[in-house]
């Protein structure tokens, strides 16, 4: 078991699909219940990937089938830190996932529970994938789901929006292809460990770089090409949303990390400090947007392009204080907090829209307008929502302000105005969170939407009590997690520091 | 004086020239009752004919009549797939004949005849074999479009078929006679591919080779259906009976690819720096007209005819790249088109019923909520048109693409990244048809009880998706064919 532990946790949920699928529309308590013991039993399998020893080599379990021989494409997959963490996020949230839609999905919910389990095994993959042409694929193929998940369960205006996800994604993905495939010229194989060795010209890597950041900033998304993101959330129905916010913006730093940083070290040094503006808009300029938004879901989804800016804040710094200043403790330390930054992310914000989605069960509205006094008819929901909130905004405590702090200090060493901005966050996350808790939670109930809200059903709480550990545990003591991560950090900061002209 | 060599070699034509005379008489002595034997006589016989092409497949390539015909690995693969389709269309249009009362043996012969004109003309070694096989496979095409003589469209689409694609096959004679005059002066004159292939190197009249090899180009580009020769696809595919659009879509254009590779590459691949840019041309033309105007169409069979250009743009990108490579690739890329068309005709063709064809887009109206089985096969058709990971389209597209920047065409690659994903759009608004639309008031859908249809229409859509997951042996096979 353990010599193909990888692609169990792909295929379990792929191949559990297909009986979710023919238990029909007819069986739907069926289709729930065989999805819901199929991402419980994958979450159990993943358990085993903590067997990932930090101190060995940095790939590990690694898995090598031969594909495509003509082709010299090798399905092979392995993981280092980063990626054990994130495929435990992606298992960990999908069982929320599922059982936050038990009830609420009433329109085939066999297809929709297929859906999901179909979305759950791609994301695996893309995080183990270690050839560049199977991670493509992967990255690609998550679309498909999540375009009949946006399109069939969505709001009113998702065709809008997941034909606009669709199209957005994909568009940055196919130059993407083309610089693959140029590599594949030079190196007559797509294997990522070959490419990141492979020698080129500052020309060659200026295109390159440029083809991945399109692809990875759009699913990131980074601004400008975020605009996607906040349609797709908003139509998303509150599963969609969650994989969404959760693991799927994620692939997009995920996929920077694996692809840019060792494949092309030095016109990412040379172009950081595009990404590096980019991400500090993102920043400060998202937040205000954030601020102004009417919509909780639209609130939360540029709060989450804000948050992402962080992250790929993180991951860049890490090139001008290497490159620049010789400093790989303090780029260690950037990058480290980015990748908390990623997980942390993934909780809080799957959090705050599996709340959103709580009270939009109740009252069909997610204006805020339509809120105020909330926690008097569900206190215990108060509770929850004020915890994500405060994570949200990262306070110390919560998982939140672990990846923020980190990124932060480091900034600190590349450039004090970088850190200046980067701290803005504090004040316009706190501003937009707390605003919004106001509206929505506090005060007497003065709209008829809020007075017919009932408390939570256990099933809700324990949802919410799921992510609710995931959040304090990172932020209480995140130790093991940056363990776990550590050598990876470290042999990436290595990667970028290497010139490869 | 044949040999027995020859007529071996010949062998899977002959049994077909043969078979297709029996299925006449038989339609004409067999009793009425008996009459729907034919449908299972017909595919038997082409599934013979495909065991005789694989069977009898020499190592080396096999040459007959002194070279009029040519039996290579090409050939063999070409044929195999125009033969397998063409009895996938026989399943696929039993039901539909019936409906419209147009089930006969001549829908058989003419279908047998045109397969066996694809034949001739993937395995032709001389420029005459090519036109021979290339009438043999028009004359029944006419024939096939104008089948369903009391409608109002099919006639029509039928005159300009034939008189579109006679203008074509004159300029492909035309230029094939410049060739031939061109290959006399300063030496023999000949009509023989592989002669041909050197001509340049001697001929005194280097201008009226070319000027034959442009003429020639106009008669594939044609056949291909590809931008600015385009301009009958639509119209023939909307007229067509949905079966005999099927075949056209799927199997014609397998021969299209034998007759471009036989006379670019066999016949004039030393003139390749000329036809090269020229390809290019074409198939950027193809892939931003066929994608743009794919767009705005609101019949699903006219949609398909712009995909259809665009993807044959696609397989120009391969062709371009002039390159053994390259030739897989279009190869591939051909027998990939050939069954995503099909698993998507064939979706028509099962909710297609007597008086309603299914063939506006938006009669596929919340498909998902009738016959979740048939949305879900088209779905795999449409993503696979798309080019989305991990189906069948998305390799093929690969493939073309590694063997245009292979060839130092970055910017048609390029080129053709970004036409697919404008023809993203029509794709994805299908499968949003089908999905995420409600059926509308009163709309009844029927799906086809004919079991050989379902099975077969399930097996073609899912091997798009096999296909995708392991595409290794075709390709590699492909590969073979040419040498790789």
């Amino acid at each position: 078991m353990f010599n193909h532990l990888l692609s169990l946790l792909i295929w379990l949920p792929i191949v559990g699909a297909v009986p979710v699928l023919l238990a029909g529309s007819a069986r739907p308590m069926l289709a729930r219940w065989l999805a819901l013991l199929i991402t419980i039993a994958t979450f159990v399998i993943s358990l085993w990937l903590l067997r990932y020893d930090p101190e060995g080599s940095v790939m590990q379990l690694q898995e090598t089938h031969v594909w495509i021989s003509t082709w010299g494409v090798h399905f092979t997959l392995a993981v280092d830190g980063i990626s054990v963490a994130l495929i435990l996020m992606t298992t960990f949230v999908g069982i929320l996932v599922i059982a936050g839609a038990w009830k609420v999905i009433q329109n085939r919910p066999h297809q929709y529970m297929a859906c999901m389990l179909l979305l759950e095994g791609l994301l695996i993959g893309v995080f183990c994938a270690t050839d560049a042409l199977v991670f493509y694929a992967f990255f690609e193929a998550v679309l498909i789901p999540m375009y009949i998940l946006i399109g069939m369960w969505g709001g009113p205006r998702r065709v809008y929006a997941t034909l606009k996800l669709f199209i957005y994604t994909f568009t940055g993905s196919v130059f993407m292809l083309i610089a693959l495939l140029y590599l594949y010229q030079k190196a007559h194989t797509f294997d990522l460990a070959t490419l990141a060795a492979l020698p080129l010209t500052m020309k060659e890597q200026a295109w390159l770089f440029f083809g991945f950041l399109i692809a990875f900033a759009i699913k990131v998304p980074m601004v400008p090409v975020h605009t996607w993101l906040p349609d797709a959330h908003v139509e998303a129905p509150t599963g969609g949303s969650v994989w969404l916010a959760a693991v799927m913006l994620k692939i997009g730093t995920y996929g920077m990390v694996r692809f840019i940083l060792p494949i092309t070290p030095d016109a990412g040094a040379h172009f950081a400090w595009i990404v590096i503006v980019l991400s500090l808009v993102a920043i400060v300029y998202i937040g205000y947007v954030a601020l102004v938004q009417e919509d909780m879901k639209k609130l939360v989804a540029y709060s989450s392009v804000a948050h992402m800016g962080f992250v790929t804040l993180g991951i860049f710094m890490a090139f001008m204080l290497v490159r620049e200043g010789g400093n790989t403790d303090m780029a260690s330390l950037g990058m480290q907090g980015a990748m908390v930054q990623m997980i942390s992310h993934g909780f809080v914000s799957g959090a705050m829209f599996t709340c959103i989605g709580v009270m939009y069960d109740r009252t069909h509205t997610r204006q805020i307008k339509d809120y105020g006094g909330v926690i008097n008819m569900m206190p215990w929901f108060g509770l929850f929502y004020v915890l994500f909130a405060m994570a949200n905004c990262g306070l110390p405590g919560t998982s939140g302000f672990v990846g923020e702090f980190m990124v932060i200090l480091a900034s600190f060493s590349a450039s004090p105005w970088i850190a200046l901005f980067a701290t803005f966050t504090l004040i316009i996350g706190a501003g937009y969170t707390l605003w919004l808790v106001k509206r929505v939670l506090w005060g007497p109930v003065t709209t008829e939407h809020v007075k017919h809200m009932t408390p939570m059903t256990p099933r809700e709480t324990w949802v919410l009590i799921g992510f609710a550990v995931a959040v304090l545990a990172i932020g209480v003591w995140p130790q093991p997690l940056i363990h776990l991560m550590d050598s990876s950090v470290a042999h990436l900061v290595q990667q970028l520091a290497v010139h490869k002209i | 004086m044949p040999t027995l060599y020859d007529i071996l070699t010949l062998l899977p034509e002959l049994y077909l020239v043969a078979a297709v005379c029996l299925i006449l008489l038989l339609d004409a002595f067999m009793k009425p009752a008996q009459r729907p034997q034919l449908h299972w006589i017909s595919i038997a016989v082409l599934l013979v004919a495909i065991y005789l092409v694989v069977a009898g497949q020499p190592e080396q390539t096999a040459t007959a009549f002194n070279g009029m015909f040519v039996r290579d690995h090409v050939a063999e693969i070409l044929k195999v797939f125009a033969l397998g389709i063409t009895a996938v269309v026989f399943v696929y249009a039993r039901p539909y004949m019936i409906d419209r009362k147009l089930f006969g043996g001549e829908f058989y012969a003419l279908m047998i005849f045109a397969a066996l004109g694809v034949m001739v003309m993937v395995s032709a070694g001389n420029l005459v074999t090519i036109y021979l096989g290339l009438a043999l496979l028009s004359l029944s095409s006419y024939a096939l479009v104008a089948l369903n003589r009391d409608a109002r469209l099919p006639p029509e689409a039928a005159i300009k078929y034939f008189v579109l694609s006679a203008l074509a096959s004159g300029m492909l004679l035309y230029g094939m006679s410049m060739v031939y005059g061109a290959s006399g002066m300063g030496g023999t004159p000949t009509l023989d591919l592989a002669q041909l292939h050197g001509v340049m190197a001697y001929t005194t009249a280097p201008k009226l080779l070319l000027l034959g090899l442009i003429f020639m180009l106009v008669g594939i580009g044609f056949e291909l259906g590809v931008a600015p020769f385009h301009m009958w696809l639509p119209d023939v595919y909307h007229g067509a009976p949905t079966p005999v659009t099927t075949f056209i879509g799927a199997v014609s254009k397998l021969a299209a690819f034998g007759l471009a590779w036989r006379l670019l590459e066999v016949g004039m691949g030393d003139l390749s720096h000329y036809w090269q840019p020229m390809l290019a041309a074409l198939a950027t033309a193809s892939l931003v007209i066929g994608n743009l105007v794919a767009i705005v169409q609101t019949n699903f069979k006219r949609m398909m005819a712009y995909s259809t250009i665009s993807h044959m743009g696609y397989v120009l990108l391969g062709l371009s790249a002039a390159t053994p490579e390259g030739y897989s690739a279009a190869l591939f890329y051909v027998i990939c088109y050939a069954l995503m068309s099909a698993a998507a005709f064939g979706v028509m063709l099962v909710l297609a019923r007597a008086g309603f064809e299914c063939e506006e887009i938006s009669d596929f109206k919340g498909l998902n909520q009738k016959a979740p089985w048939m949305a879900f096969l088209m779905l795999l058709a449409m993503f696979s048109l798309a080019g989305v990971p991990p189906l069948f389209g998305f390799w093929a597209k690969v493939l073309v693409l590694e063997a245009a920047i292979h060839a130092d065409m970055l910017w048609l690659a390029i080129v053709g990244v970004v036409t697919a994903f404008i023809g993203l759009y029509y794709y994805l608004y299908v499968i949003k048809v089908m999905y995420f639309d409600a059926p509308e008031e009163g709309a009844v859908v029927e799906v086809k009880t004919d079991t050989s249809l379902r099975v077969v229409l399930s097996v073609n859509a899912l091997a798009l998706l096999a296909l995708g997951l392991y595409w290794g042996p075709l390709l590699a096979w492909c590969q073979r064919a040419f040498g790789v």
